[in-house]
């Protein structure tokens, strides 16, 4: 016998929640208890009095499953709002990398020329290293770090996706 | 707004709450608690034998009631043994509130004795849960926490209080009223889904109502409309595990209890319909049989209280999020308001009284004094004879417990008290103490299995310290039965450790604990051996020794349709594919 699973497509899931301990582990453990994926998921504290946390989660599977990803963040006792971005229209995603490079020689001016085609910055540097910070779609943070592989890429650090809705509207 | 320790607020929160009971163990970390209680008499304490009892027996307590059940233990393992209870509580929508005593904050993380990460360890298997820090939270947590186990899907919280918080002073205060933030369910159901779902019953040719465990915590009003919009519409009834009692079983629109246990009617009707209307019912596993053969041909109208409930197993046509009982209320104010007749479904019925023929809960069986007992026949005579006695009735989990199902006739709600979602063995006693507990001068039966009832016997002393008239009747077939008629089904009756070995002598067992004990041997003795237990004032523990080797049916195999029921024993064919035998 086989066990058969479902592919799925990428959704961006936007949820506010109250920022008490525990609602982290409550979300993540809703994931895995119900089998289904994080690609993704970045969480900050978003109002002035602390009380609210954003958790952004990148997630994918068929709509049937991602409607009941949805249905069940939002019956979590601290749980807002949950809202799929790609449901509401045009989003914008962000994610920030910091990309270590170490070498000398060719490799080391590559590494920079290409980060100045990608408009990574230079945020340190030694005189056999340098981390850049690039900030993109995900996309494009991938694409970024696979070239740095072929110039001596030692050591990478991503913060997983935020993103907000186009227009004047809040969630 | 009084200035007093956090043991007392907690305690005074309970009295404001109108707590009456509250079934508990002490130890260590709930010494204070204790000590308040023992200072407030109005709050009656009733010491199990094992934490995990605390939750059935609570849960028993709010299944009978319509109120929540209140649990009180320790740390450590005081809460580890009540998660198997706060469990079946979730499954099942029990509400329930759960004290757990705590070491104290200075000691949490440090690996302190009797500690465990509670709220860590019950996130998932409660509807919410809190950790107090602050003595001042108290009075607002508890509040709240009544507030989240009863309103929308009803459910278990915890409460997790170290120690240093409930010995601290702080002020005690009461929300005005519980307004939270982010916890708002949606009882009221929208009015435009509500006139659709009219339309839809009106014109349908084949409708059937499919209701569950929903319509009984939606309250006795809830069970009162269904029953008033099903003689509206004539349309049959098929009801869960979980909602039997909602729909009189003596009315000529009942088709019993469906799923993989339930009646050939029910499933065929089911499966036949043009229109199900599922109200507080989640399509569970042992409903629907295999998936892409469920109720092929019908419209699916969903009422259910949890939105995530609706669209999780299989796709509806029409979703309404809210009460079962305002949902059912307002369907028929449309039903009244537009005109609507029932229409004539005289041919749906006649299909139905053919499925109706096949007479799918009979059973082969010797009707001499000295033959064996069939379990059907017990349960059906235990039924007979507590007949216009109004009893509640509890289960353990197994053959009984679907033999139970399906013989025993409920007429009203919250009479019926069963592990359906987690399927819990050891259950149905522990919630027999629950219900006798709230209900002293009713009749309160646990149906058992003989493997099952050890799962908590020790509670039989807790009966007996409170002078509880429990009943426990058991069914004993020596067998871990419903594990071996599946061993039967899938494994060539390979009867892997399904025996009943050293069974203890029950009669006498009862008589260690002052209760009285009954055995029952053959046909001869069964009449007279349920009187005797309804005789008698006290605790009665009736081993009722039944065919061994008796099966449960009908059956819709694991991965089967609810077309292809098993309909008698010699239908079984013994080896199964390894995609039915993945299935539980």
């Amino acid at each position: 016998m086989k066990i058969h699973t479902e592919a799925g497509e990428r959704h961006v899931l936007a949820v506010t929640v109250d920022n008490e301990a525990g609602i982290l582990a409550k979300i993540t453990g809703l994931f895995s208890a119900r089998g289904y994926n994080i690609e993704s998921l970045t969480v900050a504290d978003i109002s002035a009095d602390h009380a609210l946390s954003r958790i952004t989660i990148v997630t994918s599977g068929p709509p049937a499953v991602i409607d009941q990803i949805i249905a069940q963040l939002d019956r979590l006792v601290p749980v807002h709002s949950v809202t799929d971005l790609a449901d509401g229209g045009a989003h914008v995603e962000r994610e920030i990398a910091l990309v270590k490079v170490a070498g000398t020689g060719d490799k080391r001016i590559e590494a920079l020329r290409m980060a100045d085609v990608f408009r990574a910055k230079v945020v340190d540097t030694t005189l056999t290293s340098f981390i850049f910070e690039i900030t993109g779609t995900s996309d494009k943070v991938d694409r970024f770090i696979a070239l740095m592989r072929e110039c001596g890429l030692v050591e990478v650090g991503r913060t997983g996706v935020v993103a907000i809705a186009r227009g004047s509207e809040a969630l | 707004m009084t200035e007093m320790s956090g043991a007392d607020m907690v305690v005074q929160a309970l009295v404001d709450l109108g707590v009456d009971t509250v079934f508990g163990y002490p130890g260590g970390a709930v010494l204070p608690i204790y000590d308040a209680l023992f200072k407030h008499p109005t709050i009656k304490h009733i010491l199990v034998r094992h934490e995990q009892a605390a939750t059935h027996a609570a849960e028993g307590y709010a299944r009978s009631t319509g109120k929540p059940g209140v649990v009180l233990v320790t740390s450590g393992p005081g809460a580890t043994n009540a998660v198997t209870g706060i469990t079946d509580a979730l499954l099942d929508s029990i509400p329930m509130v759960v004290l757990t005593g705590q070491v104290p904050t200075t000691l949490i993380g440090t690996d302190a004795f009797q500690e465990c990460d509670t709220v860590g360890i019950t996130r998932h298997c409660t509807k919410h849960n809190y950790l107090v820090m602050d003595p001042d939270r108290l009075g607002p947590i508890l509040h709240e926490a009544f507030y989240i186990a009863t309103h929308g899907r009803p459910g278990p919280v915890v409460i997790d209080i170290p120690k240093n918080v409930q010995v601290a002073t702080g002020t005690y205060s009461i929300p005005n009223r519980i307004d939270h933030k982010s916890y708002r369910p949606q009882v009221d159901p929208d009015a435009a889904a509500i006139t659709q779902a009219a339309a839809m019953i009106a014109a349908a040719e084949r409708p059937i109502f499919y209701t569950g465990g929903g319509v009984i915590n939606a309250g006795p009003d809830a069970s009162a409309a269904l029953r008033q919009l099903v003689a509206l519409t004539g349309a049959p009834v098929t009801s869960t595990l979980m909602g039997l009692g909602a729909f009189p079983a003596d009315d000529d629109k009942w088709l019993g209890m469906l799923g993989m246990h339930g009646t050939y009617e029910s499933n065929m009707a089911m499966n036949r319909a043009d229109l199900i209307i599922a109200v507080g019912a989640r399509f569970d596993d042992r409903v629907t049989g295999r998936l892409d053969a469920f109720s092929p041909d019908s419209k699916k109208i969903h009422i259910d209280i949890d939105r995530s409930s609706i669209n999780k197993i299989v796709p509806v046509d029409l979703a309404i999020v809210g009460d079962a009982g305002r949902a059912l209320d307002a369907l028929i104010a449309v039903w009244g308001d537009k005109g609507y007749k029932a229409r004539d479904l005289g041919e749906w019925w006649r299909r139905i009284d053919g499925w109706r023929a096949t007479r799918c809960l009979d059973f082969p069986e010797k009707k001499e004094d000295g033959a064996e007992i069939m379990p059907q026949r017990a349960v059906k005579a235990l039924f007979d004879a507590t007949r216009g006695r109004d009893p509640i009735i509890t289960t353990e989990v197994g053959q009984h417990q679907m033999w139970a199902a399906q013989h025993f006739h409920f007429d009203s709600p919250n009479r019926w008290l069963t592990s359906g979602g987690l399927g819990t063995m050891g259950y149905g006693f522990p919630a027999a103490v629950g219900a006798q507990i709230a209900h002293p001068d009713r009749l309160v039966i646990c149906v058992a299995g003989e493997a099952s009832l050890q799962m908590n016997i020790q509670e039989m002393g807790t009966v007996s310290q409170y002078r509880l008239p429990v009943k426990i009747f058991i069914l004993n077939n020596q067998w871990m039965g419903m594990v071996r008629q599946w061993q039967e089904l899938t494994y060539e009756s390979r009867y892997s450790n399904s025996y009943s070995d050293s069974l203890p002598d029950f009669v006498k067992l009862a008589d260690a604990y002052g209760w009285t004990g009954i055995r029952i041997d053959n046909l001869g003795e069964l009449a007279d051996g349920i009187q005797r237990m309804i005789d008698t004032p006290g605790p009665v523990i009736v081993d009722c020794r039944v065919a061994q080797l008796a099966n449960c049916f009908p059956m819709i195999p694991s991965g089967a349709a609810h077309t292809d029921m098993i309909l008698q024993p010699n239908d079984i064919t013994g080896t199964m594919d390894d995609e039915a035998k993945a299935l539980v």
